[in-house]
């Protein structure tokens, strides 16, 4: 039997039940789809997630005052004590290490910015000029600390801050206050939203100088540091954990994290996720390849007496398992084709429900959706097959 | 030429062994025109199988044109049914979803023949079976007799040197009958072997040679 008729005559079947057909292909279908969406949905989660952390900028070390993963050996961190400072100095000093493209010192605060007879109360942020290539930050006019003026009262505002204390937008060389100290405004920042659940919109910028005495502290809040090349992050970071512990008089009081090892980890927990839900999806796929095995059974046990008369005819045992598994094939293929279209159409109104959600399913889910779904349509199909080639012709003739 | 020698055949329903057929031996002459009769459980129908390689004989041998085919695979048995043998039934045994073009299809896309010289093939089977005009109906809206006609040009189609027939007019009316066993008869005359099971006497009579079975023995055989 030439394959083109083995597939005519199994098609020629499927068409002649084809409410049973339907419900068989829908069941694949939707685990299929299933598959589809559910991973398109983790992995759109994932690239999220690695998209807000690459916003902050690669190859991004942070050093942070006290040590955090060995409580047990330094009780004053639990308490969130740190038993020395992560000074200015420190900073400088790491700076001047080889690995180091550039580094921004920071202190955080809250203070009162009053301009224009307006008051309110603002996070602020004291850091160098570095601070905006390092974070991948824009501003949209002004500038910010050049360099021959790094101790001068400047200010940048954010683009919310800027609207509401100069909605006429002339707040370039205005002067302003914040605490109990007058800054004159150089820079305004451009409007980018929330990103790590930190609005730069909403943020004020000064000089690292200014914020310690505004903030009355010594210490930073942190060092972001950019290193030069992104595959020497790890030996970067040893380096300058290193030179921070010799300064500290071998004290090991700081934490250094690579940036990139907090986004490994949490691609990995959300591709692991991914993973999951499609495994999960794939057991409707099982289902539905169980559901093809008993309606081929059915089959069989139905069309004994055909299967009979195509012996009678002098159809080879290979044929007839070979028509039971064509049929089979074709309720699995295009039950998996049409769960394709379905998955793919899904995800489309994931991504218009959520445009911040990148829910494209990934390519391997796609084949595994598939595949999957004809693997079980075919192992589903054997048994049947194999059942109805070994049917003895007499008797299956007998059966009317 | 169909040579049986000492073919026996026996089932076992639970202790007891039913000598469906018992040390059988006949030959039969291509081209000769055989009806077998007998009461029921006679081993007709047993024997009509064996000799088209439906069924297998516990002992005895089995030569088909020459041809020692007992103890073939069922591969090759398959192939010899596929080339040699034509089978009809007293209940037809069209595939119903098909038309009746398309069941007298079947044997010639096991051939693997191209799409284009089948259809050729069909349309002249179609005419000479006088089934036409019902090419494309399905079984259940042919007459008994259509379907015996459309279950013959599909047994014929590739042109068997036997036909086998196990009570082909079993399912129709006198009328009706006596014109499918004509039809049978004609195809006798082109040279194929034709052999008739029957529990119809007039059918019986009126084949050049008459077997009578009784209890898996060949009773009578007359010419
Ligand atoms: N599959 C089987 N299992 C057990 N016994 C069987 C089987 N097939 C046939 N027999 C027995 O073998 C004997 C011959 O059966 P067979 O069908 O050849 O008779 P028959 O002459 O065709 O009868 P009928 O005229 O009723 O069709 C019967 O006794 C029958 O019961
Ligand atoms: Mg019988």
């Amino acid at each position: 039997m030439k394959l083109r008729d083995l597939l005519h005559f199994s098609l020629r079947t499927i068409t002649s039940y084809p409410a049973r057909s339907f419900l068989i292909m829908l069941a694949m279908a939707l685990g299929v789809a299933a598959v589809i969406i559910l991973t398109a949905l983790g992995d759109g989660a994932r690239q999220y997630v690695v998209n807000e952390f690459s916003s902050i900028g690669t190859n991004l070390i942070i050093v942070l005052p006290g040590r955090a993963e060995t409580a047990g050996s330094f009780p004053g961190a639990v308490m969130g004590q740190t038993p020395r400072d992560l000074t200015l100095e420190d900073a400088h000093w790491v700076g001047r290490l080889p690995q180091v493209r550039r580094y921004a010192p920071l202190n955080v605060g809250v203070a009162e910015l009053s301009a224009t007879g307006k008051l309110r109360e603002v996070t602020l942020m004291g850091t160098t000029a570095e601070i905006f290539p390092i974070r991948h930050m824009k501003l949209a006019q002004g500038r910010f600390l050049s360099h021959s003026g790094e101790n001068s009262a400047q200010i940048v505002l954010g683009a919310k801050i800027a609207q509401e204390f100069f909605p006429d937008g002339n707040a370039l060389g205005q002067r302003v206050r914040l605490g109990d100290r007058r800054f004159l405004v150089t820079g305004i920042m451009a409007v980018q939203g929330e990103s790590m659940g930190f609005n730069s919109d909403e943020l004020v910028i000064i000089p690292i100088q200014h914020a310690q005495t505004l903030l009355n502290t010594t210490s930073l809040f942190r060092l972001l540091i950019e290193t030069r090349h992104h595959n020497e992050i790890e030996n970067a970071k040893e380096a300058i954990h290193q030179a921070l512990i010799r300064r500290h008089d071998g004290e090991d009081d700081v934490t250094v994290i690579a940036h990139d090892a907090v986004l490994a980890t949490f691609d990995r927990i959300l591709r692991a996720l991914t993973l999951g839900v499609a495994g999960i999806a794939v057991i409707s796929l099982a289902v539905a390849g169980i559901l093809v095995m008993n309606v081929m059974l059915v089959s069989v046990s139905q069309r004994t007496a055909e299967i009979g008369l195509l012996k009678a005819i002098g159809t080879p045992a290979s044929a007839i398992r070979h028509i039971f598994m064509a049929e089979a094939v074709w309720l699995s293929v295009t039950g998996a084709f049409a769960g394709f279209v379905l998955g793919q159409a899904g995800s489309w109104l994931l991504r218009l429900a959520y445009p911040l959600l990148p829910a494209w399913p990934p390519l391997w889910a796609n084949f595994a959706g598939i595949a999957v779904a004809v693997l079980a349509g075919v192992l589903a199909g054997l048994l049947p097959a194999i059942r109805a080639a070994k049917l003895d012709p007499v008797m299956a003739l007998s059966k009317r | 030429m169909i040579q049986l020698s000492g073919i026996t055949r026996i089932f076992h329903m639970g202790d007891q062994a039913i000598h469906a057929l018992d040390h059988i031996d006949l030959t039969i002459e291509s081209g000769e025109y055989v009806s077998i009769m007998g009461p029921s459980g006679s081993g007709k129908s047993t024997l009509l199988n064996v000799i088209g390689l439906l069924d297998r004989p516990d002992s005895g041998h089995y030569l088909l044109d020459g041809r020692n085919v007992t103890d073939l695979s069922e591969t090759e048995q398959a192939q010899v049914r596929r080339e040699k043998i034509g089978f009809v039934f007293q209940s037809f045994h069209l595939i119903p979803r098909l038309t009746a073009a398309e069941n007298i299809e079947l044997p010639l896309i096991l051939t693997g023949m191209p799409p284009a010289d089948r259809k050729i093939r069909i349309m002249e089977t179609l005419q000479a079976f006088n089934l036409s005009d019902r090419a494309h109906h399905r079984p259940a809206e042919l007459s008994g007799g259509q379907r015996q006609r459309v279950a013959i040009a599909r047994a014929t189609i590739l042109r068997p040197t036997a036909l086998l027939a196990d009570e082909p007019t079993g399912n129709l009316d006198h009328r009706i009958g006596s014109e499918v066993a004509a039809l049978l008869e004609a195809l006798n005359q082109t040279g194929t072997t034709l052999i008739v099971v029957t529990h119809d006497r007039e059918l019986g009579s009126r084949a050049r040679r008459r077997i009578a079975m009784r209890d898996g023995q060949i009773d009578v055989d007359e010419r």
